[in-house]
């Protein structure tokens, strides 16, 4: 068998596989110079740190295979195979090809890529970071595997008009360093708005799910969850952080004031807990010289909510919480001065309280400590009220959460369910 | 048709503490181990969340946590005279099942045992005599010493992040100690829990006879502490429910809370669950171990190869899997030969309980080792001259939680229902502090374990088959320490007293406490023992036995964190010895 076994119109699922296994044992054309362990180990730590895998792994497939269904406000889309196979993964792309990827947001056949991969981030990062993370790509195990076709509606599905998209929020080019700011702010601001992609959740969206710039890093709502402010807003910002309270809380997953949830407990476990001690501590150089961004939209709340939240606040929550809110530091989050309570958009409070969560197992923090879930206990008022009464406790202030609110989102969430006896052994 | 599995290093049987602890030491050592567990799995966040983990229907009385009758039980006996029958219902001792085993349902009492403990029948001797023990009584040492185990002994504490006052480091007495333990060589890593009043009463009382109370080592996080291995525990709320329930705060020791979040992450560690062994198999030569025969969830059954064999599973399991894999030789009550089965032994409880008319307790306030003790009439911290037996007991009180459907403490002369029991309950549930004792269990030619003739388990394996029963120098002994702790119970300023002494035969029935010991016990030769002080077998030198059935006789402590130093002390001779000379007994008979 040879490659011109396609031609011959072979089409049989085994022959297609035999065919992969043949091809991929055909000795390379003339190949430039294999890159260095080095470069390969440099990209294996760049790829940690854009969290490729959150994104390109499906469950329970080989990593970087693709596959995974991203649920965006326009319909599904299916990560793509970003191992070396040549037919579905990217094995065929030369280095131009994979630097336009990052870069412009094009495909090897210079077709658009939809912004669910976020190039507007990858534009940032330097033409050196993107040539080590395609030697490392490159280096691992081919998988034969082609993603489920997206579901999305016409005249989405034309991708040239991803074209206006680009037009309006795609602004290329390579991160340039600040002369005027340190090495580590630099550093931090390379990684946060490059590989690091944090405003992908952390900064709002317009109606076509492009950045509001003018807003940047101060929260956005996403699959139920809202990624908090990251700015110097003194409630649902992080004013109250150390930059090493930063930097602990994405190498461990927690810190004295919080502790990692949602979809940023899984970037935690696969991204930042995997990156080096200096630059998590650029990064929190960078997070830390952001603006103050303004505060405190808080309103008198009922009393009488505030008595029944503080009564259901006493029952369920104080065992961990303790009663004056202050928690357990690094194990039960303290809910005074709590920047995920205190948030604006209240979404983050009310999914915690509703299904619980479960903090990310790192090398440093290896213990998944969770809050159990309330959805089976609590309706609708009940979480409600105490989760305005943690909102306004303790020093804290933000608006009241209205139980349509709590029940709006317990439509949307899944809860845990409580396990059942074992019928036998 | 049996299935057969690749190779592993090591296989390990059931999946407690023992079973953790010695995977966690051998993958660190590089070696590839699977364990096999025939329970389910559990977490403390979906299994004992405190939303609903505080549920004494469905975990005390239902038993959620324990090994299922129906499935596997024993049947029980006092002497070989009678017709054993099985257990139908858990009554005198709950095993576990499921990931932790009995780890996660215990109450976190972690006492080391006493140097003499380990040495009891040559120290009894060196004391008393020979005549000072029965004909009929077999007692023996453990063939490791107290210093071969001290730091064991502190290894296993400071990963459960025990909370305690030390009574001796290094020789030096400590105030507020226990001054009878054997020396430390520090103190434990976190202070003692907050002591509620009926203990302080207690304390109080025996302070003021000349006693020396100290707070009950408990595995119950006094504070937040994170462990050697960097996993977490929170401090105990003092709920009231551990002893038959998870811990919902991560705040008692258990493999889940202090071994597998690290243990689960490594690549070179596997985990099987709903897998039961049903037999080690041996080769040939019936002297080296080639791996175990499991069934699934699904009834299919596999072969499992393995270089190395690691029985972890409760004692009781443990003896019925070696007698079922014939291994060793069966004990025989008449000619005192063979091995395996020996020297059964369990602990003899009894207590006085105190009612007050004026002072509120507030009892539902508990922790599975929340209280004061005293270790002066334990082991051989008295003298026992003239007083016709061996062995002791702790006294103390313990305020685990007194919970509802459970507790219910009334005066002597209380009807046993209607509207006057009511009255008298409602007034003492409050106002009734326990003195409790619990006492050691010698080993003796009469007490064993073998497997039953008649009944059988849900695969078609014979039961295992207990006969025990309390004897002259139990009795004596329980009333002498029973007796101490009236006096005591007097002195603690109540209205009046209850005496709860242990008599008669012991019974399966009433919950005494999980507290089974030996069946495969180690020592210094073949002769006298199944397992060298490192718990191998003198038989099959690839199979290790972990757990009490090593133990010769039960002292007057809580076994667990003498079975874990044990574990520690036979993982340490694993991967330091044995591993460079594979297939050897560490130990030549």
């Amino acid at each position: 068998m040879n490659p011109s076994a396609r031609s011959w119109g072979v089409f049989s699922a085994l022959a297609l596989a035999a065919f992969a296994l043949a091809a991929s044992s055909q000795p390379q054309s003339p190949a430039p110079a294999p890159p260095s362990a080095a470069m390969i180990a440099e990209g294996r730590y760049l790829v940690e740190m854009g969290d490729c895998a959150g994104c390109h792994t499906r469950s329970q497939a080989p990593a970087l295979s693709g596959g995974y269904p991203l649920n965006t406000p326009f319909g599904v889309i299916y990560s793509a195979n970003i191992t070396p196979d040549k037919d579905t993964g990217i094995g065929s792309w030369s280095e131009a090809d994979f630097y336009r990827a990052m870069h412009s947001g094009r495909d090897d056949q210079k077709h658009n890529l939809y912004p669910a991969f976020p190039y507007t981030y990858f534009t940032r990062a330097s033409r050196a970071d993107v040539d080590a993370i395609r030697a490392y790509l490159m280096s691992r195990t081919p998988v034969r595997y082609t993603p489920p076709a997206n579901r999305l509606p016409f005249p989405l599905t034309i991708r040239p008009l991803v074209g206006v998209w680009d037009w309006l929020y795609l602004k290329q080019g390579e991160f340039q360093p600040r002369s005027s700011q340190s090495a580590a702010w630099n550093r931090g601001a390379y990684i946060v708005n490059g590989l690091g992609h944090c405003a992908a959740c952390h900064t709002p969206k317009t109606l076509l799910q492009g950045d509001k710039t003018n807003d940047a890093l101060q929260g956005g709502t996403l699959d139920n969850w809202f990624a908090p402010d990251l700015n110097g807003d003194p409630r649902g910002g992080l004013a109250t952080w150390t930059a090493a309270d930063i930097a602990e809380f994405l190498k461990a997953g927690r810190n004295a004031h919080s502790s990692a949830s949602g979809s940023m407990a899984r970037v935690v476990a696969f991204s930042t807990s995997k990156m080096s001690d200096q630059d998590l501590a650029a990064v929190a150089t960078y997070l830390k010289a952001l603006p103050a961004t303004r505060s405190a939209r808080a309103r008198p709340i009922d009393a009488a909510v505030i008595n029944q939240g503080q009564a259901i606040y006493v029952d369920n929550c104080s065992g961990c919480h303790k009663m004056d809110g202050t928690g357990i530091p690094r194990f039960f989050p303290p809910l005074g001065g709590n920047t995920n309570v205190q948030a604006a958009n209240p979404t983050t409070l009310t999914h915690i309280v509703l299904t619980g969560t479960i903090m990310p197992t790192t090398a440093t923090r290896p213990t998944q400590l969770a809050m159990p879930a309330f959805a089976w206990k609590l309706n609708d008022n009940e979480i409600a009220a105490v989760a305005s009464y943690i909102r306004n406790s303790w020093g804290n202030a933000a608006p009241a959460v209205s139980a349509s609110q709590v029940g709006d989102l317990r439509g949307k969430v899944a809860a845990h369910p409580v396990r059942k006896p074992p019928s036998r052994v | 048709m049996v299935q057969s599995l690749p190779k592993v290093d090591a296989v390990v049987i059931g999946f407690g503490w023992t079973g953790a602890i010695l995977a966690q030491e051998l993958t660190d050592a590089g070696l590839n181990v699977l364990a096999l567990e025939r329970g389910i799995w559990r977490d403390t966040a979906t299994d004992f969340s405190t939303t609903f983990a505080q549920d004494e229907l469905r975990y005390r009385y239902r038993m959620e946590l324990f090994q299922r009758p129906a499935h596997d039980t024993c049947t029980v006996r006092n002497d070989a005279s009678q017709t054993a029958l099985p257990m139908r219902r858990l009554g005198s001792f709950l095993p576990g099942s499921g990931v932790g085993g009995a780890g996660v349902h215990w109450n976190g009492q972690t006492w080391r045992d006493l140097p003499s403990d380990l040495t009891a029948k040559s120290h009894n001797i060196a004391r008393y005599g020979k005549a000072a023990l029965p004909p009929d009584m077999t007692i023996q040492d453990f063939g490791v010493t107290y210093a071969e185990l001290e730091p064991c002994y502190d290894k296993f504490e400071y990963l459960c992040g025990i909370s305690g006052q030390a009574g001796n480091i290094n020789g030096a007495i400590q105030p507020g100690g226990d001054p009878f333990e054997g020396p430390r060589t520090r103190g434990y890593p976190n202070p003692p829990l907050d002591m509620p009043w009926a203990p302080t009463l207690f304390g109080q009382a025996a302070t003021s006879l000349g006693y020396h109370p100290f707070p009950q080592p408990a595995a119950n996080a006094s504070r937040p502490y994170t462990n050697p291995l960097g996993v977490q525990m929170g401090p105990c709320t003092y709920c009231g429910f551990c002893e038959k329930f998870g811990c919902g705060n991560y705040s008692k020791a258990s493999a889940q809370t202090t071994i597998l979040p690290v243990l689960l992450a490594k690549p070179n560690f596997t985990l099987k669950t709903s897998c039961e062994v049903l037999r080690i198999n041996l080769a040939a030569d019936g002297k080296t171990a080639t791996g175990v025969t499991y069934i699934d969830a699904a009834g299919s059954e596999f072969f499992q190869a393995a270089d190395m064999v690691i029985l972890c599973a409760y004692i009781l399991h443990n003896v019925r899997l070696l007698l079922v894999s014939g291994i060793g030789k069966p004990y025989d009550p008449a000619s005192g030969e063979g091995m395996i089965g020996k020297n059964y032994a369990y602990q003899i409880d009894s207590s006085v309980d105190v009612f007050y008319e004026d002072k509120i307790l507030n009892p539902f306030v508990g922790a599975g080792a929340l209280g004061l003790m005293i270790s002066d009439f334990n082991g051989d911290n008295f003298d026992h001259s003239g007083l016709g037996f061996i062995g002791g007991g702790y006294i103390g009180v313990l305020q685990t939680g007194a919970r509802p459907i459970e507790t219910h403490p009334t005066p002597d002369g209380t009807p046993k229902w209607g509207g006057a029991w009511k009255k008298a309950l409602a007034k003492s549930y409050l106002r009734c502090a326990t003195v409790a004792t619990q006492g050691a269990v010698m080993s003796y030619r009469g007490n064993y374990l073998d497997l039953d003739p008649t009944y059988r388990d849900a695969y078609g394996q014979p039961l295992l088959r207990m006969t025990f029963d309390f004897k002259d120098n139990e009795h004596k002994m329980s009333n002498y320490i029973t007796a101490r702790a009236t006096e005591i119970a007097k002195a603690m300023g109540g209205r009046e007293i209850s005496v709860k002494p242990r008599t008669g035969s012991w019974s399966v029935v009433p919950y005494q406490s999980t507290h089974n010991t030996g069946g495969a016990i180690m020592g210094t030769n073949p002769n006298e023992s199944a397992l060298n002080k490192y718990q191998q077998s003198w038989d099959v030198a690839n199979l290790f036995v972990m757990g009490a059935t090593a133990f010769p006789q039960q002292s007057g402590y809580n076994p667990t964190g003498t079975l874990a130093a044990l574990a520690y002390f036979s993982a340490q001779a694993i991967t330091g010895q044995y591993l460079k000379a594979t297939g050897k007994p560490l130990v030549q008979a």
